[in-house]
């Protein structure tokens, strides 16, 4: 099947524009760079279906004259679904500007503490580091796990 | 089915138990152990047909899951009914024991009376299965239910890592073991216990097997290297150690040795294995006790030490050794549960268990210290007790040097045993003295207060029996030896054979048992002496503390790995996923076998022109530091996508693009009003380069990938069926509806579900969840609202529903006017477009999107009241409306017999109206109409309506703060608190 070389251009520049954009931390160019990335797979599902034609309105246009109806019924899902897509983007930009008076995708806090802790050669948080003590006090059988009166008290040894 | 009956019985009764507590309270465990007490009576009355000389096996088989053979198989042979007789008949009495232990009204009873009872159940289940898959069900049972009986009061850290460290342990080994039972079923073709064991398979892999399976009873009895979880575990109340730390839990792992011995013993590296860990258990775990100064620890230690044993007897795999070791574990759990119970009694009753601070409590409690002599003279192996009967023949399987091993393997084992046996006897001597004896120095004022002056008799009850029970079995050797006969003749005899006895005259083992005897009291009377070199000698590095290394490195692993690849950045993430999509399927496409001959410039020469202003919008739109300026760029390159699809042939796609297009660009304008006019100024230049790098590169990868598709097409496409059916079946011709609404109406559903969740979210994030209702309700009733009355604008002129309540330097009456004219004219255009797309360009997307764009107008054109005056309707309930008829419409046809979604066309001859021709797809295409409107009046009333009220509120406060309103603005008339009257600049 020979293919549209135009059209192939169009595809790769949305794309290398799109990826640009999507690669930034703003949120509103991350969008930006979405929907033209977007606007690029419509394209590229144009190419692929094969040549132009006739709109494939049976009523007016010959079957065999037609373009191919499949993936234009899969091209408007997309575009319907890439308006979803923005308003949500866009309602998180709006959200995270009322909060932090920017757009701006930030680093993950959490994952910052961790590779501190990597540096800093500890174990996570979620590491019990007490040694345990002697056995002594790990055997004893405290008072509070019968009494009716929890006094909160935790680690308490009777020995 | 009696043997899961019985199993069954523990799991109702288990589930009943917190009931039962709340109703009755402590007194509950004593109602509970008639369950435990009903299988010891059961397996009682089977004795004839499983023992002796009959020695039979009572089987049960039940189909479980057929598809991967797991069957309930059940088998009570005389191995099991030993161990069903020690697990059910200690359990019962501990549950009596229970009753009396917990304080009344305590914490955590409920949970507690559950958890045990359950766990009583899993381990009859554990000696009963006859599957390997079943055993090891029941295995991880009674570890997880352990789990939860250590850590029975989680506030205590000591009781949550005791837990989590024996939980690790043993289901690291049982997790190797299942693998065994895995790899063994496999190699034997079944998984029934007694088949593999009627002829069992052979070869390096079942040797394997085997060891894996030793790793899990290894791990399970708590032998070296794995011993120290079961001293940590004493952290659990003191039944719970009675009950799993001493006749039960510890106890599987030597069932499984005992269970795999007759067939397994003779594989190379068992006999080495076990003997070498039973023993080096047996001797550590006799050091160790020796310097525990908590009772309830030095029975821990001594558990450890005596499991080695056991272990070193069930493992050897002769016929005396198998005779001693089922003796053994009898007495054993009838010495170490009774010792357990008595120092739940002492501690109970005196508040401590310290040896230290414990003096002269066998006056105070009599009957206690008889049971304790008892026990402990049984657990030091002398005569007329228990254990005495069990060492002696012990002593005789090794004498002989007859357990398939060479002598002086055999020799060393026994001298190790001997060892072991004397600090047994030391550590016996240790309990006695040190919980009961009347110690000089010690002065009574020191003594501390317990609860109860002298214990109540249901209390200290459990353990008399205990104690008595192991006097009886000493004088019933012979009956024993009979009834084990079954198991016994298992092994080849070797030559050898015994009896147990009290008596077998003056020979070695006789010998041996006096000589570790005096041993063990020349130890216990020096035991200043040996306190002190083993202090001196105790080690640095212990198991434990390899344990907690190892923890401890595998939680720097994690977080070095975490720490190494997760970054934080999404730009960083991003990048990885499209390097690798430059490198792999980049990669792949250099492999396509292009047909170069197959290319054309272009279909007509417009697409050059317009593809020109797409490339050329984009560049921009990539380059510009304006926000507007980037999405009007973007608008440009949709545009002309659009005009790609008209020249394509797909009208179809350009009506929605371009309607999508507007919307999409009212919305981004409305919330660009309220961020910076440029985008943050970083310093970019170093990983501008960089970016544009992998821009550049996924753009070719891509453009290749849109060429080879292209042009690697050998079948003729799927669609070249579709215009046929679309109007015989479909009823339309605009095939592309017809697939969005027929042929392909799967996609279309889960589409419209996306949009519905899409604007849920937004409406979520602008409005926090509140509700996409509550807020507009309230501000939709206008009356509320003051007027604006201004001399130059009549009240009669009203063009919009709400113009009255506008600021009038908000107002433009040729917006107002053209509104009025537009809007109903519009809705009307949507619901052509709804109704013709079956056979024109148009369906539910366009005609919802061309509805939304009216009320887009009326929302610029009046701000928010004016909306919520156009569609006095939640954007929810349109959008469940919509997704509720798509949905219906899908559904009616399977009432008539139909396929989910088919459609029907209706031809019908109203009166008045004439012949009316439609397809019952229609009715979806409704929904679609209403999900789409849904959407963009929710985009509207949350981007648009949302934004504006927060601003309105933050200009009250601010006003209220600070005294400079414009007083032009000022409506007559007290100022209202709540909401503002008018719209903020829309370019602010």
């Amino acid at each position: 099947m020979s293919t549209n070389v135009v059209l192939t251009i169009v595809v790769g520049a949305l794309f290398a524009a799109g990826v640009y954009l999507i690669l930034e931390r703003s949120l509103t160019r991350v969008l930006v760079g979405i929907l033209l990335i977007g606007n690029g797979v419509n394209i590229l599902f144009l190419v692929a279906s094969g040549p132009a034609g006739k709109a494939p309105l049976l009523g007016s246009n010959a079957a065999d004259e037609i373009s191919d109806p499949l993936p234009q019924a899969l091209v408007l899902t997309a575009i319907v679904i890439t308006l979803g897509v923005s308003a949500f983007v866009l309602a998180m930009a709006y959200r995270s500007w009322q909060l932090n008076q920017h757009d701006d995708v930030q680093d993950d806090v959490e994952d910052a503490l961790i590779r501190r802790l990597a540096e800093m050669d500890e174990a996570s948080a979620s590491y019990d580091r007490s040694a345990g003590g002697t056995l002594d006090e790990e055997g004893s059988d405290v008072p509070d796990v019968t009494s009716s009166q929890p006094d909160g008290s935790g680690d308490r040894g009777t020995s | 089915m009696t043997m899961l009956a019985l199993i069954a019985a523990h799991i109702v009764a288990a589930v009943a138990a917190p009931a039962l507590v709340r109703a009755l309270d402590r007194r509950a465990f004593a109602v509970l152990a008639v369950i435990p007490a009903g299988a010891f009576v059961w397996a009682l009355s089977q004795t004839n047909s499983v023992t002796g000389e009959r020695g039979g096996a009572v089987e049960e088989h039940r189909t479980w899951i057929d598809s991967v053979g797991l069957d309930l198989s059940f088998r009570l042979s005389a191995l099991s009914w030993l161990m069903t007789l020690v697990v059910t008949g200690v359990g019962a009495l501990v549950l009596v024991f229970c009753a009396y232990y917990f304080r009344p009204g305590a914490n955590g009873t409920k949970r507690f009376a559950g958890v045990l009872t359950a766990f009583a159940g899993a381990m009859l289940g554990l000696v009963l299965a006859d599957d390997l898959i079943l055993l090891y069900v029941f295995w991880e049972l009674t570890t997880v239910l352990s789990y939860l009986l250590i850590g029975h009061n989680p506030e205590r850290r000591a009781n949550r890592r005791a837990a989590m460290q024996a939980l690790i342990v043993t289901t690291a080994g049982g997790l190797a073991m299942l693998v065994g039972v895995v790899m063994l079923g496999q190699i034997s073709g079944t998984y029934r216990i007694s088949a593999i064991l009627a002829a069992p398979p052979s070869g390096t892999a079942v040797t394997v097997a085997v060891m894996l399976l030793l790793a899990g009873a290894v791990s399970k009895s708590a032998l070296v290297p794995f011993h120290f979880w079961l001293p940590g575990a004493m952290a659990a109340p003191t039944p719970v150690s009675a009950y799993l730390h001493a006749a039960a839990m510890v106890k599987a792992g030597v069932y499984l040795v005992a269970l795999l011995a007759p067939a397994f013993a003779d594989v190379t590296p068992w006999r080495p294995t076990l003997m070498s860990l039973g023993v080096a258990t047996m001797i550590l775990g006799g050091l160790r006790a020796l310097r525990q100064n908590d009772l309830k620890l030095l029975l821990a230690y001594g558990t450890v030490s005596q499991l080695g044993f056991l272990m070193v007897l069930t493992g050897a795999g002769t016929q005396v050794a198998a005779l001693a070791g089922l003796a053994m574990l009898l007495a054993h759990a009838l010495f170490k549960a009774a010792l357990f119970l008595l120092v739940g009694v002492i501690d109970r009753c005196t508040g401590t268990r310290d040896i230290r601070r414990l003096n002269g409590v066998w006056s105070r409690m009599p009957v206690a210290f008889a049971a304790a002599v008892l026990a402990a003279g049984s657990m030091a192996g002398l005569p007329p007790l228990a254990a005495f009967v069990a060492k002696e023949t012990a002593y005789e399987a090794f004498v002989n040097g007859e357990a398939g091993m060479p002598a002086a393997a055999s020799w060393a084992t026994l001298a190790g045993l001997v060892i072991g046996s004397a600090l047994t006897v030391a550590y016996s001597a240790r309990f006695l003295w040190g919980g009961f004896a009347r110690k000089d120095g010690m002065h009574a004022a020191g003594e501390p207060a317990g609860e109860c002056k002298t214990p109540a008799v249901g209390f200290v009850a459990p353990s008399v029996l205990l104690a008595l029970a192991g006097l009886a079995v000493g004088f019933a050797g012979a009956v024993e030896t009979r009834l084990l006969r079954p198991y016994i003749e298992l092994f080849p005899s070797h030559g050898h054979s015994s009896s147990l006895s009290l008596w077998h005259g003056f020979n070695l083992a006789l010998g041996l048992s006096v000589l570790s005897l005096i041993i063990g009291l020349m130890l216990f009377h020096r035991r200043v002496a040996v306190e002190r070199v083993q202090h001196r000698l105790a080690p640095r590095l212990d198991a434990e503390a390899g344990y907690r290394a190892m923890m401890r490195n595998l939680d720097r692993l994690a977080v070095s790995i975490t720490g190494a690849t997760q970054r934080g950045s999404l730009p960083v993430y991003i990048a990885v996923i499209l390097i690798v999509v430059i490198t792999v399927p980049g990669t792949a496409l250099l492999a396509v076998n292009y047909s170069w001959s197959a290319l054309h410039w272009w279909d007509t020469p417009a697409q050059a022109v317009v593809s020109a202003v797409i490339v050329i919008a984009a560049i921009g739109a990539a380059r510009s530091r304006r926000r507007l300026k980037a999405v009007i760029l973007t608008g440009v390159v949709g545009y002309g996508a659009a005009l790609l699809f008209v020249l394509h042939g797909a009208p179809d796609l350009a009506l929605t693009q371009i309607l999508v297009e507007t919307i999409t660009l009212v919305i981004f304008v409305l919330v660009l009003r309220k961020l910076p006019t440029y985008f943050s100024d970083r310093p970019l230049t170093a990983s501008r380069w960089w970016r544009m790098a992998v821009g550049v590169l996924v753009g070719l990868v891509m453009a290749t990938l849109t060429f080879a598709a292209a042009s690697s097409r050998t079948e003729a496409p799927v669609s070249e069926g579709y215009p046929g059916p679309a109007v015989s079946y479909g009823g339309g011709e605009n095939v592309v509806n017809v697939a969005l609404v027929d042929i392909r109406v799967w996609d279309t559903m889960g589409e419209i579900s996306v949009l519905v969740v899409a604007a849920t979210g937004v409406a979520s994030l602008i409005f926090l969840i509140t509700g996409r209702s509550g807020r507009w309700r309230t501000s939709l009733d206008t009356s509320q609202v003051p007027r604006f009355r201004t001399t130059d604008q009549p009240t009669r002129t009203r063009w919009l529903a709400t113009s009255q309540v506008m600021a009038p330097d908000r107002r433009s009456l040729v917006v107002e006017v053209v509104t009025r004219l537009l809007f109903h004219t519009i809705l009307i255009f949507s619901i052509y477009l709804l109704f013709t797309g079956h056979n024109n360009p148009g369906g539910g997307f366009a005609g919802g999107l061309v509805a939304g764009l009216a009320l887009t107008v009326r929302y610029v054109a009046g701000g928010r009241r004016e909306l919520n005056a156009a569609a006095p309707v939640d954007a929810g309930l349109v959008l469940g409306i919509g997704l509720f008829i798509a949905t219906g419409s899908g559904l009616i046809p399977l009432m008539f017999g139909g396929e989910v979604l088919q459609s029907v066309l209706i031809d019908l001859d109203l009166p008045l109206i004439g012949h009316v021709h439609f397809v019952t797809s229609l009715f979806f295409d409704v929904g679609v109409y209403l999900v789409v409107i849904g959407l963009v009046l929710d985009m509207l009333r949350s981007l648009g309506g949302g934004i504006d009220s927060d601003y309105e509120n933050d200009d009250a406060s601010d006003a209220g703060r600070s005294d400079d309103a414009d007083a032009d603005d000022e409506p007559a008339g007290p100022r209202p608190a709540e909401p503002e009257p008018y719209l903020p600049g829309a370019g602010a």
